[in-house]
C-alpha cells in the first residue's frame, strides 16, 4: 500500500461520520427544525452502540442499538419542540448536554474495552486493483451506507412526493398546514431520521474510527456536522463535498506536519475549517442565486384549530 | 466606604467559613481537563483523588469537575472555591492564569496547580518529570525502530511537551545516532479520532515506533492495529495494545495528593513547588514488554541511572538545532527552570517548532 493510498483511506474514515451526521441534520432542517443536539445524539450513539456491540458481541447489534439511541434522544427533542412547541435552540443545546452526560453514564462500565475491526468489503480482483481498489471496493459498510444515504436524500427531496411535502413544511409551515399537509408528523419523522443518522455516526466513531469508547469522544464533530449543513446551503451534495473536503484537509494537514513543510501547526489545524467555509461559500456564490435557509427554520409550529 | 464594608464582610465570612471548616470535613476539589475515563492524564489524577478518599476516609470529602475547557476554567475553579472547598487541585497547564486569579480572590483556600510555574502564598505548583521517562522510551525506540524514523504525537507546543520531545529524541540518539523523528501536533489534549489520524499520518510516512503526549490511547491503538509499536502515556495502556505497548510512562500522583491533603488537615500546608521524577515515585515505568532481552536490560539500567542521579537526560553539553550550545544553568545539566521553559528543539530534530 502506497502512502498516497493510505492517505486516501484515512480521509474516507475521517469524513464518513461527519457526512452521516450532516445528512441527517440536513433533512431535519429542511423540514424546518433546527436540532442543535447532534453532538449529544452522536455521543449517545457512540456509547450505546459500543456497549451493545460488547454486550452482545455483535457489530450488527451495536449499529442497531446506536441508531436506536440516537433516535430515542431525538424523540425527546421532538416531544419538546413539536409537542410543547418549545424553543428549538434551547432544547437542542439541552439535548447535547443531556446526550454527553447520559452517554458518559452508560459507557462508564465499558471504559477500557475494545473491539476488533469490522469487516471490509472484499471483491476478488476489484479490491486488489492498485490505488483505487481498496478505495472504492474495500471500505467498510458505513462508507457505502453514507454514500447511499446522500443519494437517497437527494432523490427524496427532489423527486418524492413526501420529499416535496417536507420541503413545503420547512419553507412555510402555515401554508403547508392550510394545504392540509401533516406538518407535525413530517417534522417528527425528519427529527427521528436526523437522530438515527447522528446515532449511526456515533457508532462509527466508537466501533470503526477508534474502536474503543471514551467519554466525550465525539470531540465537537456534531457541531462540525451542523456547520456543514449551513455552509452547504442545505444541499445534500454540497454537504457531501463539504464533509469530504473537511476530512481531506484534516488528514492532509497532519501529513503536512509529519512531512515537515515548516508551517506552524496551529495554522495548519485551522486549514480544514477555513478551506471548508471558503469552498462552500464559493460554491453558493457561483451558483449565482441566494441559497437561503428553509423559511420556517427554527420557528415552532402551533396549529390553529 | 462601601469597599471597606465589602472587605469587612468578606473577611467576616471567610473567618466564619474558616472556623466552621475546623469542625467540618475538609472539602477537596479537582479540576480535570479531560474526562476521568480518558485512560490517561485525567484518569491518573482521579486515581490520586481516590487515594485521598481511601487514606483519609471520613475526614475529607472530594469533588471533581471533568472535561473543563481551559479557556472557560475560571468559572469551574471559582465554583469549587465558593462552595467551601478548602483545597483545590487544577490539573492542566492551561488552568494556570484562571487558578492564579481565583487564588487571589480566595486567600483562605489552598490551591495546587499541576505543571504550572506561577505560585502564591496559597497557590502551590507540582509536576512530574515525565521527561525522565521519555528518555528511557526514546532509547527503546532508538533500538526498536527498523525504519530509523520514530514518531511523536504532540498536543500543544508548550514547554512541557517540547521538553518531552527533546528528551525522547536525545534518548533515541544516544543509542542510534542516525535516528530521525517526525512530529505531529493535534492541537488538542483529547480528541481520540484526531489523535488516531495523526498516528496514521506518522505511520504512513515511515514511522514505526510512536510516542505520544496526548491523553487518549488512540495513537497507541493505531500502532497496534498497524502492527507497529508505541508507548502508553500517563497511564498503563497495555489493555488497548497488548502487542504494541513497549512500556508506559505512568504519572503516580497518589502519594503527593495524600501528603498534601494531610498537610492541609493538620495545618502544615505551605505553598511551594514539587517536581518529582522517577526517584520520588511520581513517575513510574510500566513493565518493559514486547522487546528483546538486551533492550529491556538497557531500559532497566537507564531507569536505575536516572533514579540514582547518575544520568540526566538534559546533561551538558547540549546543542540547539542550529548547533549553538545551550547555556548550562544547572550542575552539568540544564536547570529545572530551563527545562520548564524549554522553547527550542535540540540538534538533530529536523523540524520547526511552531511558536
Amino acid at each position: 500500500m502506497t502512502t498516497f493510498e493510505a492517505i486516501l483511506l484515512t480521509i474516507v474514515t475521517a469524513s464518513t461520520p461527519l457526512l452521516i451526521a450532516a445528512i441527517g441534520e440536513l433533512v431535519a432542517e429542511r423540514a424546518g427544525v433546527l436540532n442543535l443536539g447532534v453532538e449529544g445524539m452522536m455521543a449517545m450513539g457512540a456509547a450505546c452502540g459500543f456497549a451493545a456491540a460488547i454486550g452482545f458481541n455483535s457489530t450488527a447489534a451495536g449499529i442497531a442499538v446506536g441508531i436506536l439511541a440516537g433516535t430515542a434522544l431525538a424523540a425527546i427533542f421532538a416531544f419538546a419542540v413539536l409537542g410543547l412547541a418549545a424553543n428549538q435552540v434551547g432544547s437542542g443545546l439541552a439535548l447535547t448536554i443531556l446526550g454527553l452526560g447520559l452517554s458518559g453514564l452508560i459507557g462508564a462500565p465499558f471504559v477500557g474495552a475494545r473491539r476488533d475491526p469490522i469487516p471490509h468489503l472484499h471483491i476478488p480482483g476489484l479490491t486488489d486493483l492498485p490505488v483505487i481498489g481498496r478505495l472504492f471496493f474495500g471500505q467498510d459498510a458505513f462508507v457505502y451506507i453514507s454514500l447511499a444515504l446522500v443519494m437517497a436524500v437527494v432523490l427524496f427531496l427532489a423527486r418524492a412526493r413526501s420529499g416535496l411535502t417536507l420541503r413545503a413544511v420547512g419553507e412555510n409551515h402555515s401554508s403547508a398546514h392550510a394545504l392540509g399537509l401533516p406538518v407535525l408528523r413530517t417534522r417528527l419523522l425528519a427529527i427521528l431520521f436526523g437522530g438515527a443518522c447522528a446515532g449511526l455516526a456515533g457508532v462509527y466513531l466508537s466501533l470503526v474510527y477508534t474502536r474503543f469508547w471514551s467519554p466525550g469522544m465525539t470531540a465537537g464533530r456534531g457541531w462540525i456536522a451542523l456547520a456543514l449543513v449551513v455552509f452547504a446551503a442545505w444541499r445534500p451534495v454540497y454537504a457531501l463535498a463539504g464533509a469530504y473536503l473537511f476530512g481531506t484537509a484534516t488528514v492532509l494537514q497532519l501529513h503536512a506536519q509529519a512531512g515537515q513543510i515548516g508551517l506552524p501547526s496551529q495554522l495548519l489545524s485551522a486549514v480544514p475549517y477555513v478551506a471548508t467555509i471558503l469552498a462552500l461559500v464559493l460554491l453558493s456564490v457561483l451558483r449565482g442565486r441566494a441559497l437561503g435557509a428553509p423559511g420556517a427554520l427554527g420557528a415552532p409550529f402551533v396549529p390553529d384549530r | 466606604m462601601r469597599r471597606i464594608l465589602g472587605l469587612a464582610a468578606t473577611v467576616a465570612l471567610a473567618l466564619a467559613a474558616g472556623s466552621a471548616g475546623a469542625q467540618q470535613k475538609l472539602k477537596i476539589g479537582f479540576i480535570y481537563v479531560g474526562p476521568v475515563g480518558d485512560h490517561g492524564w485525567s484518569y491518573q489524577h482521579d486515581v490520586g483523588r481516590k487515594a485521598i478518599e481511601k487514606e483519609l476516609g471520613s475526614r475529607v470529602e472530594t469533588t471533581f469537575v471533568e472535561s473543563v475547557p481551559e479557556a472557560d476554567s475560571e468559572r469551574a475553579i471559582e465554583g469549587l472555591a465558593r462552595t467551601g472547598h478548602g483545597l483545590i487541585f487544577t490539573t492542566s497547564f492551561g488552568f494556570m492564569e484562571p487558578t492564579v486569579r481565583v487564588a487571589r480572590r480566595y486567600p483562605n483556600v489552598k490551591f495546587e496547580h499541576a505543571t504550572g510555574i506561577k505560585r502564591a502564598p496559597n497557590l502551590a505548583t507540582y509536576a512530574a518529570k515525565l521527561h525522565e521517562g521519555r528518555y528511557i522510551i526514546g532509547q527503546i525506540a532508538g533500538k526498536m525502530t527498523k525504519t530509523g524514523t520514530i514518531g511523536y504525537v504532540g498536543a500543544f507546543p508548550i514547554p512541557e511537551v517540547v521538553a518531552g520531545i527533546n528528551s525522547y529524541f536525545l534518548g533515541a540518539q544516544s543509542v542510534n545516532p542516525n535516528v530521525k523523528i517526525k512530529i505531529v501536533w493535534v492541537n488538542s489534549w483529547y480528541d481520540p479520532a484526531k489523535e488516531a489520524d495523526a498516528a496514521k499520518a506518522l505511520l504512513d510516512q515511515g514511522v514505526d515506533v510512536l510516542a505520544q503526549h496526548t491523553d487518549s490511547p488512540a495513537p497507541l491503538q493505531t500502532a497496534e492495529a498497524r502492527g507497529k509499536m508505541g508507548f502508553g502515556q500517563a497511564s498503563d495502556m497495555e489493555r488497548f495494545a497488548p502487542k504494541a505497548q513497549l512500556t508506559a510512562i505512568i504519572d503516580d500522583w497518589a502519594p503527593y495528593y495524600v501528603a498534601r491533603a494531610k498537610a492541609a488537615l493538620d495545618g502544615s500546608w505551605k505553598s511551594g513547588d514539587v517536581w518529582g521524577g522517577l526517584d520520588s515515585g511520581m513517575v513510574v515505568m510500566a513493565p518493559y514488554k514486547n522487546m528483546p532481552e538486551d533492550v529491556k536490560k538497557m531500559a532497566e539500567e537507564t531507569e536505575k541511572a536516572i533514579k540514582s542521579g547518575q544520568l540526566n537526560p538534559f546533561k551538558c553539553p547540549l546543542a540547539k538545532q542550529d548547533g549553538a550550545a545551550v547555556e548550562c544553568k544547572g550542575t552539568n545539566a540544564l536547570s529545572d527552570e530551563q527545562i520548564l521553559s524549554m522553547n527550542f528543539y535540540v540538534k538533530g530534530i529536523d523540524d520547526k517548532l511552531p511558536q
